[in-house]
């Protein structure tokens, strides 16, 4: 197990180090020059330009630069916003919890909708059940969901008035206000991870129902309800829940439109507004968050794979 | 793949999966919406009933009628002639960046995976490095550094879709290396780059077509978004995802200006998964048993 474990990190490390080159090259995509840009109304002044470009090491070799950015960055110094004058990395956690909430009851809108779903168009393959299931896992799959966001606002908001159009309150200010005003997000966020999670069940469920073991329980006259609910589910949850922890990763990239949609002061909205501010360092910073967050669950999946697969612990 | 109609009794498995395809009447409806979407884009310029980017004072804000079909913007612009020729931006957009991805894409994953060793090591290590950013944040982030313009947009889209083929051809390459008409190639003293594009290639295209059109509904949904955020169409050229992002403030006095441009985006990506899924199944030869 120790020795796996040593051995996938071995793998991620290099992954990682090709992410930072990779993350560090962005700046060098940028059209004209950073010290120009930051010095803005100043921009005439050579003596400012200069000392710009020597605080941000501009007038020093590439390699140097990166070589720079990397030492910085692992000891946790993720840069410093040019525009909020703060250290992106305590942005960045200052941020995260309102994602992570969101994230987690996005999940759980998801897992509520896309197993029992996935179940359901498994056992009742090629009939009404299944196509309807089908049906809805592929539109929420194809439904751009800032705007699914901006028609549940029209709905639930502008028409019925049942719920805040935006704006966010954290749950220990006021946790009934607080999921007032993020059910609505969570909910466009979870639909398209429910779409995936239903396929992934579904076939999942489909293998698990042709197996033997299965018919032998039947065979013994065991309810069909717990023969699919005790037997086949609980088999075919191994590989939903490997995946499901990687779709969590993709939660990120849905936040980001659904946090500007529904103003919530999270992860997603503060890459948004790093790039309309061309706060540059934020937006790499957010980049290698997200990078690091998605290798970590992978991981994470790994691991969960491993622990409720029994025939893995052995070996 | 060719299709070959000369016999009726030898049917070549390109036109098998054709017939498939045919068959599959979801498929098939997706690809009806598909063509119409295509044919908009291309006749908009003459379909059109206003001018797209025409403003005006008298027709600010007007609700759906039989004049302005889908109602009119807070510019007094016709959202019907906006839609129609929106659907360039977001076909465009879709199709080319896909394709780039895959010229660029696949020659690097084949290399990795006929050549191995070290070669494949590296390509395989910068793929995996670019998957660990979610497509979206990665487009987002490239589209910033590059600057505002679509063809800024279809770039850091092309970019972030690369390497999904990579890893595609990557492993369709290993697999059939193991085959032995690829080690027949390679006896008779073929290239490698021969053996590649001649024997390998040819092989990997139904996993190709499927993967490319279900990333082409992702690039799509990826333009809506950057476009959204104003890193994609710049304004007052019309694109479906900025038309929601001028849309949004008028939700309460003008929903018609959020529902049909997001109606679009909705429909084609649709289109493009029913395409893909029906590919998939069509393609598939395991379903030539059943």
């Amino acid at each position: 197990m120790l020795r796996w474990l040593l051995k996938r990190v071995g793998q991620i490390l290099p992954t990682l180090l090709i992410l930072s080159v990779l993350i560090f090259a962005l700046q060098q995509l940028m059209p004209g020059d950073p010290a120009v840009i930051l010095a803005g109304e100043e921009r005439g002044d050579a003596q400012v330009l200069a000392e710009i470009r020597a605080e941000l090491m501009l007038d020093r070799p590439v390699w140097q630069q990166y070589l720079a950015w990397l030492g910085r960055v692992l000891v946790g110094d993720f840069g410093f916003s040019w525009r909020i004058r703060m250290p992106v990395a305590q942005l960045i956690l200052e941020k995260l919890p309102v994602t992570l909430q969101l994230g987690l009851m996005a999940f759980v809108i998801a897992v509520i909708i896309g197993v029992p779903a996935g179940v359901i168009s498994a056992v009742w393959r090629d009939k009404p059940a299944d196509w309807a299931a089908n049906g809805l896992a592929l539109a929420g799959i194809s439904m751009p969901n800032f705007w699914l966001g901006i028609m549940m606002i029209l709905l639930f908001s502008v028409q019925l008035g049942w719920l805040p159009p935006s704006g966010y309150v954290s749950l220990a200010e006021d946790w009934r206000q607080s999921l007032a005003t993020t059910i609505m997000p969570a909910f466009v966020l979870g639909t398209g991870i429910a779409g995936v999670l239903m396929r992934h069940t579904r076939a999942a469920m489909l293998s698990a129902l042709s197996q033997d073991y299965v018919r032998t329980a039947r065979a013994k006259g065991v309810a069909p309800a717990w023969v699919i609910l005790r037997h086949a589910l609980r088999n075919a949850l191994i590989p939903v829940v490997t995946l499901g922890t990687i779709e969590l990763g993709r939660l990120l990239a849905g936040a980001v439109l659904t946090e500007q949609i529904f103003t919530i002061p999270g992860f997603g909205k503060l890459i948004v507004d790093a790039v309309f501010n061309r706060d540059y360092p934020v937006v790499q910073g957010v980049v290698l968050a997200t990078a690091l967050i998605f290798v970590l669950l992978s991981l994470l999946a790994d691991l969960l794979y491993m622990a409720i697969n029994p025939r893995l612990r052995t070996s | 793949m060719s299709a070959t109609l000369a016999s009726p009794r030898f049917q070549s498995p390109g036109w098998r999966a054709a017939r498939r395809f045919a068959r599959h009447r979801l498929a098939m409806a997706g690809l009806l919406v598909v063509v119409a979407f295509v044919l908009a884009a291309l006749l908009a310029p003459w379909i059109a009933p206003y001018d797209p980017i025409a403003t005006s004072w008298t027709r600010i804000r007007k609700p759906p009628s039989e004049l302005y079909w889908f109602g009119t913007d807070e510019n007094g612009r016709d959202v019907f002639s906006r839609v129609l020729w929106g659907a360039r931006a977001s076909l465009m957009a879709g199709v080319i960046s896909v394709l780039a991805a895959c010229c660029f894409g696949v020659p690097f994953g084949l290399l990795a995976g006929m050549a191995g060793g070290w070669v494949d090591a590296v390509v395989s290590r910068i793929a995996d490095a670019m998957l660990s950013v979610p497509f979206l944040i990665l487009a987002i982030a490239l589209a910033a550094f590059l600057g505002p313009a679509l063809q800024n947009a279809m770039l850091a889209i092309a970019i972030s879709a690369t390497p999904i083929f990579v890893r595609l051809a990557r492993g369709m390459a290993l697999e059939a290396k193991t085959a032995e008409w690829v080690d027949a190639s390679r006896a008779i003293g073929n290239a490698p780059a021969v053996t590649a594009v001649r024997h390998v290639l040819p092989n990997i295209l139904p996993a190709l077509l499927v993967q490319a059109t279900l990333a082409i509904a992702e690039a799509i949904i990826a333009e809506a978004s950057l476009s959204f955020l104003g890193l994609g169409q710049q304004p007052p050229d019309p694109s479906w995802g900025s038309m929601l992002n001028g849309a949004q403030r008028f939700l309460t006095q003008a929903p018609w200006m959020s529902i049909y441009p997001g109606m679009a985006i909705f429909l084609v990506v649709l289109a493009f998964n029913l395409v893909g899924d029906g590919l998939r199944d069509a393609l598939d030869p395991r379903a030539e048993m059943r």
